[in-house]
């Protein structure tokens, strides 16, 4: 996992928004993360998937991915690009999905941070530090630090890779 | 402590635990469905292609699979997959798997209750966020994805960050007319759809100790809507009871000391609750039944995890009987062992005879996949969980969640409409 991650926002501000949104129900007979890809962010805006690029960022309102366990959540964002999302809160079982799985990674920043910050700005998140630094706009945030266990397990790309 | 400490520090070898704490816990029952399973089996192909080889599982008596969302096979991916994780089954020796249309099957929450597969003081993880559902019967119950589920197949364990505990006390005698489904949905008004985020609700009370297991697993399946890591209920005669009924084998409750801490506590009114319902598009989007009344539906789904045990097949039907339903009414039970005693009692019968449609045990159209999707502009009022943007079919259609008698209700007048309203 690198510290030092540098990607374009996408924001969708509002709160909420959950499993369903991420990716719909019937996709869930679908076990090819490519094709899962194609489908992100479906319930929400359609054009997604095309919009995105490999190592790019979402910007989102509160308990982002509540709803359902299915970790076609996380897998479709992370082939899609989408390498960490900036949230005031995410929903657990998402979280967790997240971080177990090495997909992405969940970050917890202020709801005046999701504020600031708009869609397309250039963005430079540095794990290491735990600051957010915003190319586009020349500002500085900070980020929630990962307790200890989930920073190991981000470290070591996964739960599977992660030795108790 | 709590039930939910003492349980996580039994299984993870401690003395005591406290919110916060992280702990890697032993687990004592699995579940995977045709939705998680392949993603499992995934999970385990890919690290066989790693070089890394799998003779065997953790426990294969531990496990149990189901089939229960694209079943009957909605197309040929829906049946490779469920092809795909009968030979994975019989590769690992997991005997529990619950075939459609090979004796009892149906909905894996629904199974874990029915087939009494989880027991009070267990930590149970299934492969669904529903899994909170079993907390009724006094275990851990807590749902994951595919790859934690992978994991614990491999290790027999899996991290938990403690939780705090939030009480809801229920006070007073329910009415008539009100379902735990009521209950459920006034507090995930009150709380929020993200109240309880990684927390434990608890429900105890006056009213929990007159509530049946079916309307107790009704509050701890929708804990999930408000985000919660697990729902439980400390077990009771109730509990002993439904078990005894199913099961000889031995087990060891847990309940929680007197001098436990909570987050928050909360005490409802039972007594004073209306009916009420969920509105597009959130669970926590509530409202009093009576404040919709009027308000036009296409369908009346009774189905799903939710609201389609014996308990809401035999109010919903109460209900209709000798009468006719005004809209599409479809009523899915939630597992075959419950399908076969709802026409052993005539249920089915009063379901049919009222113009309703019964079809086979199936999460379908609760999540959308198929059995009766909703189109654009259709609106359904429902006994399921959730009514997000497109979760039972088209972005724009409409679900209001409802208990079974609020739903069977409105099938008969074709709009929202409060129960009290037809009796009187
Ligand atoms: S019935 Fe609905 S909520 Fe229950 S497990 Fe199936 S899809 Fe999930």
């Amino acid at each position: 996992m690198m510290t030092v991650m540098r990607g374009i926002v996408h924001k969708y501000k509002r709160a909420n928004i959950d499993t369903d949104v991420i990716i719909p129900g019937p996709y869930l007979k679908i076990h090819d993360h490519k094709e899962l890809a194609k489908h992100a962010m479906e319930g929400l805006d359609p054009q997604f998937p095309f919009k995105v690029a490999q190592g790019d960022f979402l910007v989102t309102g509160s308990n982002f991915g509540c709803g359902s366990s299915r970790e076609h959540a996380p897998i479709a964002l992370s082939h899609a690009g989408i390498k960490a999302i900036l949230s005031p809160s995410f929903a657990r079982i998402f979280y967790r999905n997240a971080v177990d799985g090495g997909y992405l990674l969940p970050i917890e920043v202020e709801e005046a941070t999701v504020d600031k910050i708009s869609d397309k700005d250039e963005v430079e998140i540095d794990i290491k530090q735990n600051k957010i630094n915003n190319l586009t706009r020349n500002e500085s945030y900070t980020m929630k630090p990962f307790p200890e266990l989930i920073a190991k397990i981000v470290e070591a790309g996964g739960l599977m890779n992660y030795k108790v | 402590m709590t039930i939910t400490e003492k349980i996580l520090a039994r299984a993870s070898y401690k003395p005591k635990v406290v919110p916060g704490d992280v702990v890697f816990t032993r687990i004592d029952k699995v579940m995977m469905h045709d939705v998680s399973g392949p993603g499992v089996i995934k999970v385990f192909n890919e690290w066989e292609k790693k070089g890394k080889r799998f003779e065997r599982i953790w426990d294969p008596d531990r496990v149990w699979v189901t089939e229960d969302h694209f079943v009957p096979a909605a197309d040929i991916v829906s049946s490779q997959n469920i092809i795909a994780l009968s030979n994975w089954t019989k590769r690992y020796g997991i005997k529990r798997h619950y075939k459609y249309g090979l004796g009892q099957y149906g909905i894996c929450h629904t199974l874990s209750h029915e087939e009494a597969l989880v027991l009070p003081g267990e930590v149970y993880v299934g492969g669904d966020s529903h899994t909170n559902t079993t907390g009724a019967l006094g275990a851990f119950s807590a749902g994951l994805g595919h790859t934690d589920i992978a994991y614990v197949l491999m290790n027999g364990k899996i991290w938990f960050k403690v939780p705090e505990t939030m009480m809801f006390n229920l006070m007073g005698t329910k009415p008539d007319y009100i379902m735990a489904k009521d209950i459920i949905l006034k507090i995930i008004g009150d709380v929020g759809t993200d109240g309880a985020n990684y927390k434990t609700m608890q429900f105890s009370g006056e009213t929990i100790k007159q509530l049946g297991m079916d309307e107790r697993l009704t509050l701890t399946n929708m804990t999930t809507e408000a985000g919660a890591k697990n729902g439980i209920i400390e077990p009771d005669i109730i509990t002993d009871a439904y078990l005894r009924k199913r099961t000889n084998t031995p087990y060891f409750p847990v309940i929680g000391d007197p001098d436990a801490r909570f987050s928050e506590v909360y005490t409802y009114e039972i007594d004073k609750l209306e009916p009420t319902v969920a509105k597009p598009f959130s669970p926590g989007n509530v409202s009093a039944v009576r404040e919709l009344q009027g308000t036009e539906i296409d369908k009346a789904y009774i189905g799903s995890c939710t609201g389609a045990k014996l308990q809401d097949l035999r109010l919903a039907a109460k209900l209709l009987k000798g009468k006719k339903v005004k809209i599409r009414t479809e009523v899915l039970p939630a597992a075959q062992s419950i399908y076969i005693e709802a026409i052993r009692e005539g249920i089915v019968n009063t379901f049919l005879d009222a113009g309703a449609v019964v079809g086979p045990p199936t999460c379908g159209a609760c999540c959308g996949a198929h059995m009766g999707v909703l189109g654009k502009s259709e609106i359904c009022v429902s006994t399921t969980n959730r009514n997000f943007p497109g979760r039972m079919g088209h972005v724009e259609s409409q679900t209001y969640l409802a208990s079974p008698i609020v739903v069977a209700a409105s099938a008969l007048t074709g709009k929202i409409t409060d129960p009290r309203d037809l009796v009187n």
